[in-house]
């Protein structure tokens, strides 16, 4: 096999493997924004309560409950997920620059994708935890994907995404595990970046549905 | 750039000969990336304090910064975190064409169900 064949190279001189996510995030765009639409669209015409932004009174005793979102919990969710990205984009500069000699202990630390690819796992994790926090709170607070259109629509678009992170974080954890094998190096650049770009992608959703979803009443 | 017509394959050998040059696409330094990181950082610490300002909340203005917040946030993570800045134009069309559409489809569905009207 010759190294052009073994590197993926297309007509464009461009590696397949690099058009494929790129094509693929593209289509993840559409999919996104026909979960975002539903959402919008349903947006303040739930005829029961919980609501989102709005207090509501429970049918069943009578008390008046307040809107069932949580800004500050979803705002650290929020800011993790975004340093995850930072880690992420440290990861694969470490694996690019694997065999540049470091000359101190601070390029030492920013040079080991091994612990780069730690913190973006960790801090998707954490997303993770609490996507199934603010879950299990809605559901005490009596809001299920059954419970009016605000929680049908809620639950998919978020569920959706938390999916997205967990194949995310998956897929980190396997890249990990090659790591620790035979270690990650510049040879290995492409398939760090191809997650790199998945874990991007999956940020900038949440960046759109922090906004709409949370931030705009 | 590739001045190839769409259906000309290349031979291994040449196919190598362009691998380099789409390698070398330029990747930000990590003082870039730190720099990027605050900025994403202030954004939304500045989103979420315009969230608890209810006379903020209350005017017109309140909807459009928050869009454009957020509209900048997505831009600078696409363009530096995932490098579509520095990358191969290809790319680029790959992403903001699908984004087109589905903004598109967005604003139309929107309209249809009569979430935005526009009064004459």
């Amino acid at each position: 096999m010759t190294a052009a064949a073994a590197h993926h190279y297309t007509s464009t001189g461009l590696d397949n493997r690099k058009i494929a996510i790129w094509a693929f995030i593209g289509s993840e765009c559409m999919l996104f924004t026909s979960l975002i639409s539903t959402y919008m669209i349903y947006k303040g015409r739930s005829v029961v309560g919980p609501y989102p932004h709005e207090v509501w009174t429970n049918p069943a005793t009578g008390q008046v409950m307040k809107p069932i979102l949580n800004i500050p919990v979803t705002s650290a969710s929020t800011f993790v997920l975004l340093m995850s990205s930072l880690f992420m984009v440290l990861a694969l500069a470490a694996v690019q620059n694997k065999h540049v000699p470091k000359r101190n202990r601070s390029e030492e630390i920013l040079g080991s994708s091994k612990l780069w690819l730690w913190a973006t796992a960790i801090a998707g994790a954490t997303f993770l935890g609490f996507q199934a926090y603010e879950f299990t709170s809605f559901v005490h607070e009596g809001l299920t994907i059954k419970t009016n259109l605000f929680g049908s629509t809620f639950f998919t678009l978020t569920g959706f995404h938390g999916a997205h992170v967990t194949a995310g974080v998956l897929w980190l954890v396997t890249l990990l595990a090659i790591d620790y094998r035979r270690g990650l190096g510049p040879a290995d650049a492409m398939a760090v970046d191809l997650a790199a770009l998945y874990w991007h992608f999956v940020d900038v959703i949440w960046i759109v549905i922090f906004t709409l979803i949370y931030l705009i009443k | 750039m590739d001045t190839h017509s769409p259906g000309h394959l290349p031979d291994s050998a040449e196919a190598h000969a362009h691998a380099p040059h789409a390698e070398e696409a330029y990747h930000p330094t990590w003082k870039t990336y730190k720099w990027v990181a605050l900025i994403l950082f202030l954004i939304t610490v500045a989103e979420v304090w315009a969230y608890y300002i209810p006379s903020f909340v209350a005017s017109r203005a309140f909807v459009p910064i928050l869009l454009i917040m957020s509209a900048a946030k997505f831009i600078i993570v696409v363009m530096f975190y995932m490098h579509l800045k520095y990358d191969h134009r290809l790319f680029r069309v790959l992403f903001t064409g699908p984004l087109l559409i589905a903004g598109l489809t967005l604003i139309a569905l929107l309209f249809l169900f009569g979430q935005l009207v526009i009064k004459l």
